[in-house]
């Protein structure tokens, strides 16, 4: 691939580019799913093209194409300068990158069993046994599972000198009930809603979810909440399982320490940040036990954020984003980084494919652990009166993020240490820092898990990224409940 | 661009790669272009081409489909290939339809969605227009943020029975942002023809909007009568047309489960789905090269049809709902197949019954409530009685005594869509408008009363 990106790099600086840098990306997805005991959707794709991005005049532009031959290619390069060139007649600020050094690395996901191995047989043999379970439950009305697999092979070079191979592959699945009954529509979903779970590994994730074991206690709840009570309305002790308080993490902390909407970029669709760049090692995000990170690195785990270099050549970083409660670190790029003055971008670039430009994109954003042993059955013990709710039904918050509401699938009431009453639609809403300084216990290492987001969307165009967050069942106190069927 | 030519020289070449008899391919080519810019500055600037191919194969009740954007002999064999297998393990569904008859992509002209003058669009032209709109921001001492999009799409079904269904079309699209310190604007305009884009007026608007709306004040939060301009309308309307599917009803995953034929809306409320339409876009048949057709979706707060895919009427008619759903038809409305979700109305147009009222006679004739420009990240609570959540956003001011009188920081709403559509005191001219959460339509701004706000946010 390098004498294809030199054809590009080669025609831009030619043309007045101070700096390029190329993508190659070759993709290949298969996405399965089926529904009440049929094939819902069997499809599988390929995708192969170019982006080249460039600087001219202290401005950018971008164009890509599906056409690798030379002459394309070599158009596609000229065309990058021409549009960087119309950039440049509408600048206030010039743009500039922070130094980053050239890279050279072959890097490719840790695969125990390569998903793209697995037969089709196979895969859909899964699904139907899924189906099978839930469907056995009276009282299930819909049963649907799905399985994902995707393996995005990346060639990165730049006029700076960066040569970066890397093949990520990401397997993913889950399943849901869905009991309609009288009036009211009920679902339940494994081991996550939207699609189940995913992470940056190869088909061994499959069995570690222990899907068709779950599928009839699943389905079996979808049916029991047409009699649970209703979710009561007031302050309570809210406890959260870790998938929802991973996507509380994802609205409330990964998209508002994002530098570009910090700094305005996103202004006209996904929003701007109340975390302006003053509060930056001055506000308290959380209570003294809210430790944040945004890693990168394999060390962390196989989440959808995970990877070697960023997708402008970046190493992958492990950045402390709140620090006992203290908040502590944006997520960033070259650029954002040099308009803050920071000496380095931490490396959370990435573009969803070789016809879009890279952007700030949450890596995995995980809430640490706690160091003290507390197992979720300990936290629960220790709650004398609250609510626990698990899987996320809707989430929302506003274009600062400061206000959000969730929806959860179902919820028991805490009494005197113990889980009692099963409780439907529950839902609970706040203000960012003061839902986030209201923890008072989080469980440790035994009980985190890193998920999966793979659906998280931003950009114009619109780019679907995957991002990762490890979490623990955590408690909150004195958290606004049931608000989303007030005065309805 | 892939014309039609191309396209069936190619469905000519896979069609000899399969090892089947039935085979249909969705070729899609796209030229998109979009210049970004926010603190005043072009900070984003794109262009993409790309041609594909989405080759589906179908044999003794199996279907599966692949898809590549690759047109060398090898790439096509692999994504025949591909197909194949996924189809082959699959145990036959008696449900399963053979492909779509040629006959079945006829039917009358469809308005032509093609504009030269957009196809045209430079980046110098995109560049000189948000020049114009940083300008008007610049005058108001605002920074601006937004988009000018341009593209040329084209789409071309062909199956091994002969069908052979192709559009073309082009796009440019505005979205302007304002801000002040403490308040924002917005506005957002779409069309085939960019003619019919004014980004100046637009942005003097959405100035406008930032400028009113500075201060903000803090209102308590409760019910409301809102004046929501149309982009507002169709954000939160869209939830509701998932559920106008037939197999949605199958799946009884549907709000309108046992509502069919039922009234469950206000008289003002009557809503048709018609590509044809003006003020509509897009191709004129389905994913499976089936010609679109006109549906009544409402009358008079009356549910009346759903909009249905080849496969989901035959199911239908065959189903325990056949004679409670009212009439059952193929539309023209599936995904491409094998899909989960079937098919819904994407081409939706209010039909107001006159006595439309502009949003300065709504405002007029309010002695308190909440003017709305723009909603934001909305969500479904519950899927039955389609509550909905979400927030305002870029410029929600207070009315009183028929005047906009001050701007007011931003609400969460937690609304039933049904009895928004119960509450609905007056009506705009529906025009073309354009939103985030939800997909284009032809829909009008509304006056509603009881529009229940649960909380405020900080700005």
């Amino acid at each position: 691939m390098k004498n294809v990106a030199d054809w590009a790099l080669d025609t831009a600086t030619q043309r007045g580019a101070t700096y390029a840098d190329v993508r190659i990306v070759d993709e290949k997805q298969r996405a399965l799913a089926t529904k009440n005991g049929k094939v819902g959707h069997a499809a599988s794709g390929e995708s192969l093209g170019l982006g080249v991005r460039v600087l001219v005049n202290e401005s950018w532009g971008f164009a890509a194409t599906d056409d690798m031959s030379r002459e394309s290619v070599e158009r596609t390069a000229a065309k990058a300068v021409d549009i960087a060139r119309a950039s440049a007649r509408v600048k206030e600020q010039p743009i500039r990158l922070a130094p980053e050094p050239a890279a050279k690395i072959d890097w490719a996901t840790p695969c125990k069993i390569d998903p793209f191995k697995t037969s089709i047989e196979e895969n859909l043999d899964l699904l139907m046994k899924i189906d099978h379970e839930l469907l056995s439950v009276k009282g299930v009305t819909l049963g649907e599972s799905s399985l994902s697999l995707r393996r995005y092979e990346q060639w990165f070079y730049s006029t700076e000198g960066s040569d970066i191979h890397q093949t990520r592959t990401t397997t993913g699945a889950g399943f849901s009930a869905i009991s309609f009954e009288g009036t009211e529509i009920q679902k339940r979903s494994y081991p996550n809603s939207f699609g189940g779970q995913h992470q940056c590994k190869g088909y061994e994730l499959i069995d570690e979810l222990n899907l068709v074991e779950n599928a009839r206690r699943i389905g079996e709840q979808a049916v029991a909440l047409h009699k649970a009570d209703k979710c009561p309305q007031g302050k309570m002790n809210l406890v959260l399982d870790s998938s929802q308080l991973g996507l509380q993490i994802h609205e409330s902390i990964g998209h508002p320490i994002e530098l570009d909407r910090v700094l305005g970029m996103e202004a006209n669709f996904a929003g701007t940040s109340f975390l302006t760049l003053e509060k930056l090692r001055t506000l308290r995000y959380g209570s003294e036990l809210v430790n944040v990170v945004a890693d990168a690195t394999e060390a962390h785990g196989p989440g959808l954020g995970t990877f070697a270099y960023d997708d402008e050549g970046v190493a992958a970083q492990c950045t402390p984003i709140i620090s006992n409660g203290l908040f502590t670190g944006y997520i960033s790029s070259r650029e954002t980084a040099d308009t803050i003055g920071e000496h380095r971008s931490n490396g959370t670039m990435r573009a969803e494919g070789w016809n879009r430009i890279p952007l700030i994109r949450m890596t995995n954003i995980s809430i640490m652990p706690g160091e003290k042993p507390l197992t979720f059955d300990q936290l629960i013990a220790g709650t004398d009166d609250g609510i626990y709710m698990q899987t996320n039904r809707s989430w929302s918050i506003d274009d600062k993020r400061y206000n959000f509401q969730f929806g959860c699938e179902i919820g028991w009431e805490i009494k005197g240490g113990k889980l009692g009453r099963m409780i439907k639609n529950p839902s609970y809403s706040g203000i960012t820092t003061e839902f986030w300084n209201s923890m008072d216990a989080i469980c440790s290492r035994d009980q985190w898990t890193l998920w999966g987001t793979p659906n998280c969307g931003k950009g114009q165009p619109m780019q679907t990224m995957g991002t990762g967050h490890g979490a623990s069942p955590a408690r909150f106190k004195n958290i606004k409940v049931g608000t989303a069927y007030q005065g309805n | 661009m892939l014309d039609q030519s191309k396209a069936q020289s190619i469905f000519d070449k896979i069609k000899k790669f399969s090892t089947v008899a039935e085979i249909e391919v969705i070729f899609s080519s796209t030229d998109h272009s979009l210049t970004r810019f926010a603190n005043n500055t072009i900070h984003q600037n794109v262009s993409e081409l790309n041609e594909a191919a989405s080759i589906r194969v179908a044999f003794d009740g199996k279907t599966a489909r692949a898809s590549t954007n690759r047109f060398d002999d090898e790439s096509l064999k692999r994504a025949v290939q591909a197909a194949e297998t996924m189809a082959k393990v699959q145990e036959p569904d008696s449900d399963r339809l053979p492909l779509a008859q040629a006959s079945e992509a006829k039917g009358a002209d469809a308005p032509s969605r093609w504009f030269e003058n957009t196809a045209a669009i430079t980046p110098v032209d995109r560049a000189d227009a948000v020049g114009k709109i940083v300008a008007v921001a610049k005058k108001s001492k605002l920074v601006t943020a937004g988009i000018y999009s341009s593209s040329c799409f084209a789409e071309t079904i062909i199956n091994s029975n002969g069908l052979n269904a192709h559009h073309r079309q082009t796009s440019a699209e505005v979205s302007i942002t304002m801000l002040a310190d403490d308040s924002s604007g917005w506005q957002k305009a779409n069309s085939p023809d960019v003619a019919n884009l004014d980004p100046v007026r637009l942005g003097e608007i959405a100035a406008e909007k930032a400028a009113l709306s500075r201060k903000p004040q803090e209102l308590a939060p409760g019910k409301y009568t809102v004046i929501l301009e149309p982009a507002a309308v169709l954000d939160v309307v869209g939830f509701m047309f998932w559920d106008f599917g037939g197999l949605a009803i199958l799946d009884q995953r549907s709000f309108l489960n046992n509502r069919i034929g039922t009234k469950l809306f206000g008289d003002n409320i009557t809503i048709i789905d018609d590509v044809a339409h003006p003020l509509q876009s897009n191709a004129p048949f389905d994913g499976e090269g089936v010609r679109r057709t006109r549906v009544p979706l409402v009358e008079n707060g009356v549910i009346k049809r759903l909009v249905y895919a080849r496969s989901t009427a035959e199911k239908m008619r065959k189903s325990e709902y056949a004679d409670k759903v009212g009439e059952i038809a193929v539309t023209g409305h599936g995904f491409p197949l094998p899909n989960e979700m079937g098919e819904m109305p994407t081409n939706i147009v209010f039909v107001t019954p006159g006595g439309e009222q502009s949003v300065d006679q709504m405002i007029a004739g309010t002695e308190r409530g909440i003017l709305i420009t723009r909603l934001w990240y909305i969500r479904e609570v519950d899927p039955y009685q389609k509550i909905l959540t979400g927030m305002t956003r870029d410029g929600t001011f207070l009315v009183e005594n028929g005047k906009v009188k001050a701007g007011i920081r931003n609400f969460r709403f937690n609304q039933s869509l049904i009895e928004m559509l119960n509450h609905v005191e007056a009506m705009g001219k529906p025009v073309r408008a354009s939103g985030e959460e939800s997909f284009d339509m032809v829909a009008p701004a509304m006056k509603v009363k009881d529009f229940n706000f649960t909380e405020v946010t900080k700005f």
